[in-house]
């Protein structure tokens, strides 16, 4: 992946940005797809032990003989990016701002399996909201970075880029936009960096929207971790939801503790376009069985296509960055789900198919500002990507307060 | 991967076995080495966060310039290898006899990520003992086998093919080559397809030795803590399942995610399989970047198994070995009954560089009746491949009283 951006003199100044894909590196990549050497089929009729055969074959029949990246780079290209050094580390973000001057700034942070990819449908719903059958007042400036190590930020060389760190890098681009009164929201790592910028509640932070909420109370978190027999007085609600956390950290953890632990076994993710994909689909079982059912030929009741799959998956290929995004599991000292401290105020939408689809009594004592909570009827993990005709009133609606 | 056996008039007979790899394997997997796409390098100094980068490239350099799989193949076919299918399963199997006509038979279990290469040096002494320091007292007639879906044994197609399955299938292939009267050897899934042969009681066995207390993951928490053995011990197995276990939990929840990328690429193959235990790691590691070998772990003898592993193509239905047996933890410890009872004498050996290494008190509390036990004063959890000839030791000291 080969890309411009403007010489500077100053590193931290924002520099314009182009990406730029060789026609060598596409070449390279449908010439692995084409040569993937297969196992045999998995043992089972489901997905309890990862992607089937028939649906990676699909995905890579439809990835090396149809798939065509240039539309999504065209896509991007129509966006405007730039680059930043923040904390000695090159930053990519697309910055929209909106034609309505007094718009929300808003940093929108994807996570993992994530890019900014998730983020496009979003844009302009978000920046232009009269042409999308919303009020002038419902309108932000939208800043979305890609992670460190992920898509073409620059990948650290040294430890300590954990979603702590990132938070405050967060707020210093904020701040280098010249945004001194902003909202930010996250899924997934982005959540978990979000969660965190609200812990550090610089004074410019006046809110945040969550779609993966830090919300599980400490004895649940603690009995989930341990699988242990769930705390007395729990509601039907809530049991639900600690069984479907037991499930997933008994069952579903696998790719977070190798990534957690050794990142850097997982050689494959970075030579094999097939391994890079698996591994990237095996997320949680909600997306993985959604994702399957694309490239399956059915629906995955959402609205994803097989494109915006292949759009994601080969940022990740063309920039090399499975292993350097899988070092942020590494890097963490964080739960995923309990409770953070956030005490600004929090906006918190709940997609059904989330893993941690946090019912409100968790999340009121979470976050004792909230000021909005909603449970959608459909969505999982990466709502903004599923179910942007979702997501983004959620939004609207969860930030309205605080313009 | 060729092979070539015997046409059968019964499956259940056993046939005769030899190697032959056809050569353009051998340059596919050369070109595939050569066009790996390499990762940034990890952001530590030490194998904290996998497989370092400069061992790799330095094992993928012998590989694609030094190595020669053609001596491997000649060193297994000098030895008398055969097939018989046990179970709807083609089990491939080492059988030397001994010229000692009143050896014992013994039959001894790999584990992952081994094969019957771990195993090659042992042959000689305990075979031939006379030629190796031992009496003929000492004689074995050995059976290796490769496990269901490793090496040059079939992969099972279908559900069910956990360790103790395999454990009855070492039973009937031992009926089956005439001994009603053997002991089994066995370490790491090895120790646990051993072990179960003898809770099985399965038919012929006398007595059997291990290398590694898989107890440990079912009832670690049980164990003693007091001594300054046992705590250090404790303290392993607690890193193990904190900073170990990734490549563990991926396989037993997710085999066919990992597999993709074992499949498509060797370098893939080659970390998945170097991040095993810390004390390993760092001994291949030597062979590569220091050019310094411990014991037998040569850069020709690892890489004869990686390269077996590759033209086998057993990434997945290897790891899937671990799925079945990780059900079968979890149905075993969810049912609440204790394992049954051993009635045959077990024998244990203790090397000091195993991930955990097990007390005395540790393997009495498992085997309360414990025939044999020592603490060797080198080795690893690879004992067999790393020091042939203090495991050869262990093995006619352990059985000794069972002649």
């Amino acid at each position: 992946m080969s890309v411009t951006t403007e010489k500077s003199l100053d590193a931290t100044a924002i520099r314009p940005f182009t990406g730029e894909t060789p026609q060598a590196d596409l070449d390279d990549l449908r010439a692995r797809i084409v040569a993937t050497r297969w196992p045999e089929k998995e043992t089972v009729d489901d997905l309890s032990q990862g992607p089937r055969l028939a649906t990676m074959q699909a995905l890579a029949r439809y990835w090396a003989e149809e798939y065509d990246w240039s539309k999504c780079e065209e896509r991007l290209d129509a966006l405007p990016h730039f680059i930043t050094e923040i904390d000695g580390l090159d930053i990519h973000f697309i910055h929209v701002r909106s034609e309505h001057e007094d718009a929300l700034p808003l940093i929108v942070s994807h996570g993992w399996p994530g890019s900014i990819v998730e983020q496009l449908k979003i844009i302009d719903p978000l920046t232009n909201p009269t042409a999308h059958g919303a009020s002038a007042a419902d309108a932000f400036h939208l800043v979305i970075p890609s992670l460190p190590g992920y898509g073409f930020s620059g990948k650290p060389t040294t430890t300590g880029w954990d979603a702590v760190r990132i938070a405050s890098a967060w707020t210093e681009l904020m701040k280098r936009l010249g945004y001194t009164r902003f909202a930010a929201q996250g899924g997934d790592w982005g959540a978990i960096v979000v969660d965190q910028m609200g812990v550090q509640a610089s004074p410019e932070l006046i809110g945040i929207h969550t779609n993966m909420p830090g919300a599980v109370p400490a004895d649940v978190h603690a009995a989930v971790l341990s699988g242990g027999p769930a705390p007395a007085g729990l509601t039907d609600e809530e049991t639900r939801i600690y069984e479907n956390l037991k499930v997933f950290f008994a069952t579903d953890v696998g790719y977070a503790q190798e990534m957690g632990t050794h990142p850097q076994a997982l050689y494959g993710i970075a030579d094999s376009p097939v391994g890079l994909a698996a591994w990237m689909i095996d997320h949680d079982a909600a997306s993985m069985e959604g994702i399957s059912r694309v490239f399956d030929g059915e629906d995955d009741g959402w609205g994803l296509t097989r494109d915006d799959v292949l759009d994601n998956i080969t940022l990740y290929w063309l920039t090399n960055t499975g292993i350097s995004s899988g070092r942020i599991y590494r890097e963490n000292k964080l739960g995923f789900y309990d409770v953070k401290g956030v005490s600004i105020p929090v906006a918190v939408s709940i997609f059904p198919d989330e893993i941690d689809a946090a019912p409100r009594s968790w999340v009121e004592q979470a976050y004792p500002k909230l000021m909005h909570y909603n449970q959608l009827e459909k969505g999982g993990h990466f709502a903004a990507w599923q179910v942007p005709e979702l997501f983004v009133p959620e939004v609207r609606t969860g930030l309205r307060s605080l313009r | 991967m060729s092979v070539t056996t015997d046409t059968p008039s019964s499956a259940t007979e056993i046939r005769p076995f030899q190697v032959e790899v056809p050569e353009e394997e051998l340059d596919d997997l050369r070109q595939r080495i050569a066009a790996t796409r390499w990762p940034s390098k990890e952001l530590v100094a030490d194998r904290s966060q996998g497989v370092q980068l400069a061992t790799i490239q330095e094992l993928a350099r012998y590989w694609t310039s030094d190595y020669d799989w053609r001596t491997c193949e000649a060193k297994l076919n000098a030895l008398p290898q055969f097939t018989t299918e046990i179970d709807g399963v083609d089990i491939h199997f080492i059988h030397v006899r001994s010229q000692h006509e009143d050896a014992l038979p013994l039959i001894m279990t790999h584990g992952w990520p081994g094969s019957v290469t771990e195993l090659l040096e042992t042959v000689g002494p305990l075979t031939d003992p006379t030629a190796h320091g031992g009496t003929p007292g000492d004689a074995f007639h050995l059976v290796l086998p490769s496990l269901p879906g490793y090496g040059f044994s079939g992969e099972p197609t279908e559900l069910g093919w956990d360790a103790a399955r395999t454990g009855r299938a070492w039973a009937e292939l031992m009926e089956r080559l005439g001994y009603t009267r053997y002991v089994a050897q066995g370490g790491d899934v090895g120790a646990l397809v051993t072990d179960l042969m003898g809770r099985q009681a399965v038919e012929g066995l006398v007595g059997y030795h291990l290398s590694l207390l898989t107890a440990v993951l079912a009832i670690g928490d049980r164990l003693p803590k007091e001594s300054e053995q046992e705590r250090a011990a404790a303290e392993a197995v607690a890193t193990f399942r904190e900073d170990g276990f990734g490549y563990f939990l991926e396989m037993a929840t997710r085999p066919q995610t990992i597999g993709y990328a074992l499949l498509d690429s060797p370098v893939a193959l080659a970390a998945w399989m170097l991040d095993h235990d810390t004390d390993s790691y760092y001994k291949i590691s030597r062979a590569f970047v220091d050019g310094e070998p411990v014991g037998n772990l040569t850069r020709e003898s690892i890489v004869d198994n990686i390269t077996l592993y590759w033209l086998t193509g057993t990434g997945p239905s290897t790891a899937r070995s671990y799925w079945e047996d990780g059900r079968a933890l979890a149905a075993a410890l969810a049912s609440g009954q204790p394992p049954p009872a051993v009635t045959v004498p077990v024998g244990f050996t203790t090397f000091p560089g195993e991930i955990w290494a097990s007390p005395r008190s540790w393997v009495e509390a498992v085997y309360p009746d414990l025939a044999y036990f020592n603490e060797a004063d080198r080795g690893g959890h690879f004992a067999a491949w790393e020091e042939p000839d203090v495991f050869a030791g262990e093995v006619r000291a352990a059985f000794r009283s069972l002649r």
